[in-house]
C-alpha cells in the first residue's frame, strides 16, 4: 500500500484493517460504534460500507465481545475486537486472560484473535481514558503484546497480528494517532518479535516502546548537542520481548535506561531490567535505570498529565544522571 | 408439546410470572414454526441409556476420588442427567456445545466418551487435555465442543462466536447450546452473552438448571425476581420451561427449543427446576439442603423417573434396563482399569509453551 499523500498512524491502522478485510474472508471487526459511525477515533471509517456485514457495532459488552471473538476464532475466523479505549479492556479481562490465553495450551486449538487497545495518555483524557495496559496482558503466558511506535509498524504489525495464530493485544498509541505521519506504507517489515535499533549510539542505551520511543529520540537528540551518542531501541513487541537485541545494545554501550509510560510496579521496564541484570550483568558499567509514569492514576489536567508521564526532558535528565554513574 | 412448556412472546412477560415455577402451568402459546415435537421412542431410549452411562461413570469417578486416584475435585451431575441429556441428544455434528459443570450426560450424548472423561479426570497423557487441565474442563473446541473455563457465564458469548463464524461463512442449520446454573445467571458475563445473542439473533439454546442452590447459597440470596423465566422476555428471547427431573418433558421442551433455534427463531432460554442430589463437589456433603426439599417432587431421582416412564410407555422393559445397567457398569469398570494403567504426563516431555509456536514463550 503506498500513496503520495501523508498517512497518519491512525490511518495506517485503518488501512491495515481494510487490507485484511479485502484479502482474508475470515477477518471481521467487532466493537462499539465501529460500523456506520466508523469508531470513536475513526479507525474503521467507511469499512462497514466497504465490507457489508463484516464490521459490526457491538453492544457495550467487553466481556461478551471478546467471548464472541474467541468462539469465532476457534471456528476458524480471524476476529478483530476494537476496545473503545484500552482502559475498558478490564471489563473483558476475564475472557482475554482466562479463555483466549489458556485455550491453546489447554486444548491444542489455536485462538487467533486481535484485541485493539487505543492506549496511553493524551492531554485531558484523565484516569479512565489514558491507561497503558501492556504489562498486565504480557504477564499472562499465551498472549502476544504489540506496541507499535511508528506509522509503518502500526500498519505492518497489525497485519502480522491478524496473521498470527495466537491472541494478540495490539496497543496502538492514541498520542501517536495524529502526530505521526509517513509518506508511504512499507511492503516489508522486520521479523515478528524483533526490536529495532531506531538510533544507533555508543554511550548509553534507551529501551522504549510506543509513544516513549519519540520522547527518547528527542532526548537523545538533546544529548547529542553535549557530545553524547545515545542508542534508542524500540521494543515494538513487548511479548515476546527481544532480549537478544537489548543485550547486544547494552554490550555496546554499557549503560541502560528503560522508559515506559506505564507504572513501574511489575511492568515492562522492570522486566527489561531484570533480564539485563540476570543475563547481562557483566555488560553493565552502571546500575540499570528506569523511568516510568508517576504512581498515581493518570491525572486529567494537561499540566499534571505532562509531568505524570516521562517526556523528552525527563528522559534527558535521567540519561545525564546515568552517564555520570 | 408438553403442557408445561410455552413459548413466551416478547411482549407478554406476564405469562412467565410464577411464584412456584415447578408447579405452575405457563400459558400455552401457539406453536411457532420451529415448534415441532421431536419426542420418539428412539431418542428417549438413547437418552436413557446415556443418562445411565453418565450416572454409573460418575459413581466410578466418585469412588476413584475417594480412593485418592483422582486429585483436585469431582463434580457430579446426579439429579441433572435428564435435563443435560435432553440438550445433548438434540445436537448434532456441526453444532456448537459448551457444557458446564453438571453436564456429563449431555457431553456423552454430544459425542464425548467414557474413555476421554476418565482420561481427563485421571490426568492420562493420552486424554484430550493431556493433564494440562482436568475434570469438567475438557473439550475439543475445533470440533464445536468447547472446554469450559471456571468463570461462570463466559461460555455464552463463546458459543455466540462459534455461531457468528458459521453465519459469516453462510452455513445454515447449526445451533449453539450451553447450560448454566441459576447462580451463574447472576454474572455480568451471562447477561452480556444473553443480550448479545439476542441482538445478533443467534440460534442458541441456553438451558438454566435451577437446582435451588449455587454451591450452598439458596435462591433467595441469588436473585430477587419471582421467576427466572421473566428474564427471557427481558432479553427479548423465547422462554420455555421444563420439569428438570422429567426426562420426557425435558426432551420435549428442549427438542422444541432446539428446532425453533434451528428454524431461525433466535435465542431460546429454557429454565428447568430440579434438585442437585449430591454436593457441589464430592468434598461437599450438601448438609445445607433441607430434608423436606429432598423429599419433595423436586428431589425425585430423574434416572428412576425416566426408567419408570419409559417402561410405562412400553419403550423399555425392566429386563432391558437391568441388562443396560450391567453393560454400562462393565464398560465403565474396564475403561477405568485401562486408563489407570495409562501414562501420566511427564514434566520432562512437556513443551511448557502456551503459544502456538514453540519457543515463543521464552521471550
Amino acid at each position: 500500500m503506498s500513496g503520495s499523500t501523508s498517512i497518519t498512524y491512525l490511518e495506517a491502522i485503518r488501512l491495515a484493517q481494510q487490507k485484511a478485510l479485502a484479502e482474508d474472508p475470515r477477518v471481521f471487526i467487532y466493537g462499539q460504534d465501529i460500523g456506520g459511525f466508523g469508531g470513536a477515533f475513526k479507525a474503521t471509517k467507511n469499512l462497514a460500507k466497504e465490507f457489508p456485514g463484516r464490521v459490526l457495532d457491538s453492544p457495550i459488552s467487553e466481556d461478551a465481545m471478546v467471548g464472541l471473538a474467541i468462539g469465532a476464532a476457534v471456528e476458524g475466523m480471524r476476529p478483530i475486537v476494537e476496545m473503545q479505549f484500552a482502559d475498558f479492556s478490564t471489563c473483558g479481562f476475564n475472557q482475554i486472560v482466562n479463555q483466549a490465553a489458556t485455550l491453546h495450551y489447554r486444548t491444542g486449538t489455536p485462538c487467533p484473535l486481535v484485541v485493539r487497545l487505543p492506549s496511553g495518555g493524551t492531554p485531558g483524557s484523565g484516569p479512565f481514558h489514558s491507561q497503558s495496559m501492556e504489562a498486565i496482558y504480557a504477564h499472562y503466558p499465551g498472549i502476544v503484546v504489540m506496541t507499535p511506535a511508528t506509522v509503518e509498524d502500526a500498519y505492518t504489525m497489525l497485519l502480522e497480528a491478524i496473521a498470527l495464530d495466537d491472541p494478540v493485544i495490539f496497543c496502538e498509541h492514541k498520542f501517536l494517532y495524529y502526530h505521526l505521519k509517513a509518506e508511504k506504507l512499507p511492503e516489508v517489515a522486520l521479523p515478528f518479535g524483533k526490536a529495532r535499533i531506531t538510533r544507533p549510539g555508543r554511550d548509553a542505551t534507551v529501551v522504549a516502546y510506543g509513544a516513549m520511543v519519540h520522547e527518547s529520540l528527542a532526548a537523545a537528540e538533546e544529548l547529542s548537542q553535549d557530545g553524547y551518542d545515545i542508542e534508542v531501541v524500540d521494543l515494538r513487541t513487548v511479548r515476546p520481548i527481544d532480549t537478544d537485541t537489548i543485550l547486544a545494545s547494552v554490550a555496546r554501550t554499557g549503560r541502560l535506561l528503560v522508559v515506559s509510560e506505564a507504572w513501574p510496579w511489575g511492568g515492562v521496564a522492570s522486566e527489561v531490567i531484570a533480564r539485563v541484570a540476570t543475563e547481562g550483568f557483566g555488560l553493565l558499567d552502571a546500575p540499570p535505570q528506569r523511568l516510568n509514569a508517576k504512581e498515581t492514576p493518570v491525572p486529567y489536567h494537561p499540566a499534571l498529565w505532562g509531568t505524570h508521564r516521562p517526556t523528552a526532558s525527563t528522559v534527558a535528565n535521567s540519561l545525564r544522571q546515568l552517564l555520570e554513574l | 408439546m408438553s403442557k408445561r412448556s410455552a413459548a413466551v412472546p416478547k411482549k407478554s412477560p406476564a405469562t412467565s410470572r410464577a411464584a412456584s415455577p415447578a408447579t405452575t402451568k405457563a400459558v400455552r402459546e401457539k406453536p411457532s414454526a420451529g415448534s415441532v415435537s421431536t419426542l420418539s421412542k428412539e431418542i428417549s431410549r438413547r437418552a436413557y441409556r446415556t443418562m445411565l452411562e453418565a450416572r454409573l461413570l460418575e459413581e466410578k469417578l466418585a469412588a476413584l476420588y475417594r480412593s485418592g486416584k483422582i486429585v483436585g475435585g469431582v463434580f457430579l451431575g446426579r439429579g441433572q442427567e435428564a435435563l443435560s441429556v435432553a440438550l445433548g441428544v438434540h445436537l448434532r455434528r456441526g453444532d456448537v456445545y459448551a457444557p458446564l459443570i453438571r453436564d456429563q450426560a449431555g457431553r456423552l450424548a454430544f459425542g464425548d466418551t467414557i474413555l476421554d472423561t476418565l482420561r481427563t479426570y485421571l490426568g492420562s497423557s493420552l486424554g484430550s487435555m493431556r493433564g494440562r487441565d482436568g475434570n469438567i474442563h475438557r473439550g475439543r473446541p475445533s470440533e464445536g465442543y468447547h472446554a469450559m473455563i471456571s468463570h461462570l457465564g463466559a461460555m455464552v458469548s463463546t458459543v455466540c462466536g462459534g455461531l457468528m463464524a458459521k453465519r459469516f461463512r453462510g452455513e445454515k442449520g447449526a445451533v449453539g447450546a450451553t447450560c448454566i446454573g441459576e447462580g451463574g445467571t447472576s454474572t455480568g458475563s451471562f447477561h452480556e452473552g444473553m443480550n448479545m445473542a439476542a441482538v445478533e439473533k443467534l440460534p442458541i439454546v441456553v438451558v438454566v438448571a435451577n437446582n435451588q442452590f449455587s454451591y450452598s447459597t439458596p435462591n433467595d440470596r441469588q436473585f430477587a425476581c419471582a421467576d427466572l423465566m421473566a428474564r427471557a422476555a427481558a432479553y427479548g428471547v423465547a422462554g420455555r420451561r421444563a420439569v428438570g427431573n422429567d426426562l420426557i418433558d425435558c426432551l420435549e421442551v428442549i427438542g422444541i427449543a432446539v428446532s425453533a433455534a434451528r428454524a431461525g427463531e433466535g435465542p431460546q432460554l429454557v429454565v428447568a427446576d430440579l434438585l442437585r442430589l449430591v454436593g457441589h463437589g464430592e468434598h461437599d456433603d450438601a448438609s445445607y439442603i433441607p430434608a423436606a426439599l429432598k423429599k419433595s417432587p423436586l428431589g425425585e431421582d430423574c434416572l428412576e423417573l425416566a426408567r419408570k416412564s419409559l417402561v410405562e410407555k412400553g419403550w423399555l422393559s425392566e429386563k432391558e434396563a437391568s441388562e443396560w445397567h450391567k453393560e454400562v457398569e462393565k464398560e465403565v469398570d474396564e475403561t477405568a482399569s485401562k486408563v489407570l494403567r495409562e501414562p501420566a504426563p511427564d514434566p520432562s516431555e512437556e513443551d511448557w509453551n502456551a503459544f502456538s509456536v514453540l519457543g515463543r514463550g521464552d521471550g
